[in-house]
């Protein structure tokens, strides 16, 4: 079998090292700032008071989360659907690593919203499309993990779980679509009005503002996260290889 | 037979080969195709005919799990309209899972498996072969489940549109399980992986097939259920396009 993983005998600091250095340290910076630009720079929301008024701060982070869990599955599918034509393991190896960050982010979405909902809907959970959506997804991709652990060639684990990502992330745009055909209780703070949404808000500018930061800050964590997690993978698949060498 | 006539056989035969010697995978036509796919799925038909191993398995678990929903129900619940709807797709989506675990899994615990893709048809005509017969079996079971779900709920469901729409989600059903029977099939725990990769990703058919149901028990007119009518054949078209398109690189070293 061909060895794909990058070997290099040099020692000492390398170009990856710094640049993921950097994005760690730029990650930590960049969460500071959107704990701050959430909890104290954004306004008072005008029409919400008492424990609604302090939950509804936990929207900036509740966003940053989902930009987080949207972009790890869609790199998911970019990285499945590549190997699969390619059949390059780093972009399996870019898959996998998406997917496992992605699916942090996914739960931080919805125990952030959990923890919104009880206060303003009086309830934890509701089946509401973009809650049943989430946690579809996060099952979905919990599969995904479970299944590639069970396959024992690398190859194989690459190739079937290319597979499967392409087909999950297929099916969850129409799981949100059957189930928004129930009625909804989900603000929508951007673009559509939902006539039958509760505990939603009108964003001013300095909430645009601490939301863009936001949006901003979990891509950066997003970035760091995933490049860290894409050179551990890569290290464990060389030491394999290594371990196979000698055997 | 006489001699000669086993001679022609096989010089025509060797002819044939010599001529083109990928005719018998991919060439012939759309008629030859569908009769691979229909070999494919005879097959199945036979050995389950032979073996009864899956409509047998599916079945009676089928009728245990409705009379299990009505024990666990009965007392608490006033009408069997509330609960009938999902009580049909959870039990038609649990039992097709045992079903679809046979399809590759019976072929690899036999070791049939390596003949069957040695068989001189495209990959994809061993997908769809495999799928009607895993639609035959689930529609049967169904139709069973339909029949038992009469008496314990004392509810007709053979409407035109529940038909429908029982028909439109199997077929998704089993278009997709079908993919991923082949995924696992030859994973150790193939058993406990299948029903976990495959019942987040039928999410859309159960909550169509539920409301489609549920709409139909309640009287609705069709213009009310035609989103979800939609929304089935959608998933249907897509995923077996996909899985179409995805089948071929299962077996690729193979």
């Amino acid at each position: 079998m061909g060895s794909t993983t990058v070997r290099t005998n040099a020692s000492g600091w390398r170009g990856v090292d710094i640049i993921q250095l950097a994005l760690g340290l730029l990650a930590v910076a960049a969460m500071t700032i959107s704990m701050w630009a959430a909890l104290y720079y954004a306004p008072a929301a005008s029409n919400l008071a008492g424990d609604e008024q302090i939950a509804q701060r936990i929207f900036y982070i509740h966003m940053g989360c989902n930009i987080g869990a949207l972009a790890g599955f869609l790199m998911s599918v970019i990285g499945s659907i590549v190997y699969l034509v390619k059949r390059d393991l780093d972009w399996d190896r870019v898959s996998q690593a998406s997917i496992e960050v992605g699916l942090i982010c996914g739960m931080g979405t919805i125990l952030t919203g959990m923890f919104w909902a009880k206060p303003t809907w009086n309830t934890y959970w509701t089946w509401d499309p973009r809650l049943t959506t989430s946690a579809i997804t996060v099952l979905v991709y919990l599969a995904y993990l479970l299944f590639r652990n069970g396959i024992e060639d690398r190859r194989t684990r690459a190739r079937f779980g290319s597979i499967y990502a392409v087909v999950a992330f297929l099916s969850v745009p129409l799981t949100f679509y059957s189930a928004r055909l129930f009625r909804s209780i989900h603000p929508v703070v951007y673009g559509a009005e939902n006539v039958d949404a509760q505990g939603g808000f009108s964003v001013g500018a300095t909430m645009t503002q601490a939301l863009n930061i936001n949006m901003i800050a979990f891509c950066v964590l997003f970035s760091a996260l995933l490049v860290l997690r894409w050179r551990q993978l890569r290290n464990e698949d060389a030491i394999a290889e290594l371990r196979e060498e000698l055997e | 037979m006489n001699e000669e006539a086993v001679q022609a056989n096989v010089q025509t035969m060797r002819l044939d080969l010599a001529a083109e010697p990928v005719t018998m995978q991919r060439g012939g036509g759309a008629l030859t195709y569908l009769r691979k796919i229909g070999a494919v799925f005879v097959k199945d038909v036979r050995a389950e005919w032979r073996g009864r191993e899956i409509f047998s398995t599916m079945t009676a678990f089928s009728v245990l799990a409705v009379l299990v929903f009505g024990m666990a129900f009965d007392l608490r619940v006033p009408r069997s309209e509330m609960i009938a709807p999902g009580v049909l797709w959870v039990v038609v989506l649990f039992a097709g899972v045992l079903g679809l675990n046979r399809s590759f899994g019976a072929e690899v615990d036999r070791g049939t498996l390596a003949s069957l893709l040695l068989a001189p048809v495209d990959r994809s005509a061993i997908y769809f072969g495999k799928m009607l017969a895993n639609l035959f079996f689930t529609l049967a079971t169904t139709l069973v489940i339909l029949v038992v779900m009469f008496f314990i709920f004392d509810l007709n469901m053979f409407h035109p549109y529940n038909l429908l729409a029982v028909l439109l989600g199997v077929i998704g059903y089993v278009g997709v399980g079908t993919l991923f029977a082949a995924l696992t099939a030859n994973s150790r725990a193939r058993e406990t992986m299948l029903p976990i990769l495959l019942l987040p990703v039928m999410a859309p058919v159960f909550v169509a097939g539920v409301g489609l149901t549920a709409g139909v028990v309640d009287g609705k007119q069709f213009s009310d259920l035609r989103q979800w009518l939609v929304i089935l054949a959608a998933f249907d078209a897509i995923f077996i396009v996909v899985a179409y398109l995805l089948f071929d690189l299962i077996w690729e070293d193979a």
